[in-house]
């Protein structure tokens, strides 16, 4: 399976020896001067390059005081050295998260504090140089922005903070990755990131009413734009047809039909992830979340409900009251907005839904973590809801369930490795490397536990796990999606 | 008086003016940048007590860095601990009369020297031999580990191997806070120290030294989980906490299947 080498899984992840620059040539494609140009970007690199992104850098650092602290304070303790997912599986010393840090900050300490400027030697502050410009594209995406790191700095050094910036000045000289720059410009002008326009939405959903059909004998439905529903669904859009995340939709859908909640789809808003956040715009983030608010405002709903994605709930709950807020037009005795799981979890609690656990007695289940969802949210009303309300969801539905090594779940948990805009084909190499602490886990559980499938709550470790968990001879078809769990498990028509 | 006198009282001023001007003008720069994103690691606490607390765990016991690495933590934490009870001691000099717990903190004082010297040799240590923390560590980080081994040694040394005239130290200190300058004894010794001490309080401000007012304005770790509250348009962290303190009163909102 191609030239990658692909690390061999043992009973624990060694702490690699450091292989300066393994990793260095390694650069995602980027972005066509049209797909800067729809997200107001220089098209290529600009003339004056050096001094654009020195003044976007000092821009920056005056509008973010996480930026600020953070370039000033860390002291080179190493506790996050051998935290990061890409470290552990390229060995590359620059994907040791103060080593990915420091690209920026020598930078920033040569032409912004005293140090630098007057013994740039002594303090490691140097020049912008092409060079360095290269490094920043080539290891400001190989961060997932999983936030692992920050778990473990004693001055919570964040950083996806600092990638998030690099990527913005990237964007501003004119050099943007393609993954993420093409798909917020399909956001914008279909509403979704896979391009998917209102007549095929509609062609997709009608089609899975009838398989649905097929496969139960209820109608299920799956409503597009009807003004007045109770929730408006936000899904990530993968899930109305790759394979695992549709199954995850027929579970929601499954749990609105049997609740007898009322909802919909907005085509106009097809879209739960916000990619403008891992290119770190606050612009183009308030601009996509934006849609959300309009669509809910246009179908006059009570609720808004976020679909299985990490990054998208992120946006959703810890950013919206910025970005869009406040959502007070919707119904406050729930929350706003409320995650899938959340709904599931309250449904069961209440007795509304009826469960038949035994349809996934052929599973042994663990749980996924997903990095968004875990160090940037909650779920529920406590701290630690994000890691018991799912959990707690499968139970329910799953009479088998088994967690992973505790140091590698919870807030602990190790990212997928495609997660930050990091899931393209480009940065292969780079995926299948840094998946190499989850899967290490998961084949521990699969060997001691005999453990069948995976679960997530979030699109983008789903296709990332479909896709290199054969690099690593596991099957792909054990990653499913929480909702999929409950969907095989809920008894239709047996509501009183 | 002496040259030297006036050199070391010149020191002092511009030291002490440029570590409180200095820190002052950095910790009025981070609290204006703004923070306008959410970004507490989670789970965070939801009330600004709980984020009192947390903060009050990593200051007082660097809890994170506990979790993240047993040796970094055990030499920062008797680095920390022991230059704390070290300063508490050199306290003596700057009040007259000498506050009475000062009097009895200075045993412990003196003692935490060879606790300062060692777990700053175990950090110097940690930073020559692992290869990761070497490969981010520029001459500044060795340096000022050398630098404070060099402020802890001479201390030491004056305290428990040659004795200098303490009494006429103190004068001189007494002097330098009088704007009435006392001479300075003639101890190279003392020379080192007072310039060592000088000196990291001239590079505090302008190094990673701001790591201790800068843990206090960290996003990650000051910010309350009430970015939904928020959303809700219902007030920030005072409704948050009048939340904690009545669950129930916010409870059902929070739950499906109020209707
Ligand atoms: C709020 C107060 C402070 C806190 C919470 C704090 C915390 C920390 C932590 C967690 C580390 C990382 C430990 C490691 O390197 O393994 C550290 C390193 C360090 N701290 Fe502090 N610190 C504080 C105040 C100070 C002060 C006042 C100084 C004055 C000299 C200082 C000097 C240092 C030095 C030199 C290091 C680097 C050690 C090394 O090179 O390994 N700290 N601090
Ligand atoms: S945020 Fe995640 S991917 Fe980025 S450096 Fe930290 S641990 Fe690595
Ligand atoms: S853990 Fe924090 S302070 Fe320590 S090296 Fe990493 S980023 Fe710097």
């Amino acid at each position: 399976m191609s030239d990658i080498e692909v690390p061999v899984l043992q009973d624990y992840v060694p702490t690699p020896e450091l292989h300066v620059g393994a990793m260095a040539g390694l650069k995602p494609f980027k972005a066509s001067p049209e797909h800067q140009a729809a997200l107001g970007f220089p098209g290529t690199l600009v003339d004056d390059w050096k001094d654009v992104a020195i003044r976007r850098l000092g821009e920056l650092v005056e509008g973010s005081r996480a930026l600020r602290v953070y370039l000033d304070s860390c002291v080179k303790c190493g506790a996050c050295t051998d935290k990061c997912h890409y470290f552990l599986g390229t060995a590359d010393p620059r994907n040791m998260p103060v080593a990915r840090q420091d690209l920026l900050r020598k930078v920033y300490r040569r032409y912004y504090t005293w140090a630098g400027r007057l013994f740039p030697w002594l303090v490691g502050a140097t020049d912008l140089t092409e060079q360095v410009l290269d490094d920043w594209y080539s290891y400001y995406h190989q961060c997932s922005q999983c936030r692992r790191c920050s778990v473990y700095c004693p001055f919570g050094i964040d950083t996806a903070e600092v990638s998030m910036a690099a990527r913005e000045i990237l964007d501003s000289v004119g050099v943007g990755q393609k993954y993420c720059n093409e798909i917020l410009g399909k956001v914008h002008k279909i509403g979704n990131n896979l391009g998917l326009p209102e007549p095929a939405l509609r062609n997709t959903l009608e089609g899975l009413e009838e398989d649905v059909k097929e496969a139960t004998g209820v109608d299920i439905r799956f409503p597009v734009d009807v003004v007045g529903a109770e929730v408006l669904l936000i899904t990530p859009s993968a899930d109305f047809f790759a394979e695992p995340h549709i199954d995850g939709l027929i579970g929601y859908a499954k749990v609105f039909h049997q609740a007898g909640i009322s909802w919909t789809v907005s085509s106009q808003a097809s879209e739960a992830a916000n990619f403008a956040m891992f290119i770190g715009s606050r612009e183009q983030m308030q601009k996509v979340a934006q849609r959300v608010r309009d669509a809910a405002i246009a179908l006059k709903v009570k609720r808004i409900v976020i679909g299985e994605c990490g990054h998208a709930w992120r946006v959703a709950y810890a950013f919206w009251s910025t970005l869009i807020g406040p959502l007070d037009f919707l119904d406050p005795r729930y929350p706003r907005p409320q995650h899938i799981c959340e709904l599931t979890e309250g449904l069961i609690a209440r007795g509304a839904l009826k469960l038949d656990p035994s349809a996934n007695d052929d599973k042994v289940v663990t749980f996924h973590d997903s990095c968004n969802v875990a160090r940037a949210t909650r779920m529920g009303d406590r701290p630690g809801g994000q890691f018991t309300v799912p959990r707690s969801v499968i139970r329910s539905v799953c009479a088998h369930f088994v967690d992973m090594d505790p140091a590698t779940i919870g807030d602990r948990t190790f990212c997928c490795g495609g997660g930050g805009g990091l899931l393209t084909d480009d940065l292969m190499e780079l995926r299948v490397k840094g998946a190499l602490p989850r899967l290490q886990a998961l084949n521990t559980v699969v060997q001691d536990k005999k453990v069948t499938h995976m679960a997530a709550i979030c699109a983008i470790c789903k296709t990332q796990f479909s896709k290199v968990l054969p690099y690593y001879g596991l099957p792909r078809e054990m990653v499913v999606s929480v909702h999929q769990l409950v969907g095989d498990a809920i008894v239709l028509g047996a509501k009183e | 008086m002496s040259a030297w006198t006036l050199a070391y009282a010149v020191l002092l001023y511009v030291a002490f003016v440029v570590l409180v001007g200095g820190v002052v003008y950095r910790v009025a720069i981070y609290a204006m940048t703004p923070a306008p994103l959410r970004i507490p690691t989670m789970p965070a606490p939801r009330t600004k007590r709980g984020v009192a607390l947390r903060m009050g765990r990593e200051v007082a016991l660097f809890a994170s860095l506990f979790r993240g690495d047993k040796w970094a933590w055990i030499w920062s934490y008797l680095f920390h601990a022991s230059l704390l009870l070290v300063l508490l001691q050199h306290l003596r000099y700057v009040f007259v009369p000498v506050p009475a717990w000062v009097v009895y903190e200075s045993p412990f004082g003196s003692y935490a020297a060879f606790v300062l010297l060692i777990s700053l040799a175990g950090l110097l240590g940690r930073r020559l031999m692992i290869a990761r923390v070497r490969f981010v560590s520029a001459p500044s980080d060795y340096l000022m580990l050398v630098l404070l081994l060099l402020i802890a040694t001479t201390g030491a040394w004056m305290r428990f191997a040659a004795p200098v005239d303490i009494v006429g130290f103190k004068a001189f200190m007494q002097g330098v806070m009088a704007l009435d300058l006392k001479p300075l004894p003639a101890s190279p010794v003392i020379m080192i120290h007072v310039a060592s001490v000088g000196a990291l309080m001239l590079v505090f401000p302008f190094s990673k030294l701001l790591h201790a007012p800068g843990v206090f304005f960290s996003p990650t770790r000051n910010q309350a989980d009430t970015s939904r509250l928020e959303a809700q348009a219902e007030g920030s962290v005072a409704a948050a906490d009048a939340q904690q303190r009545d669950p129930g009163t916010a409870a059902p909102a929070l739950r499906e299947g109020v209707r």
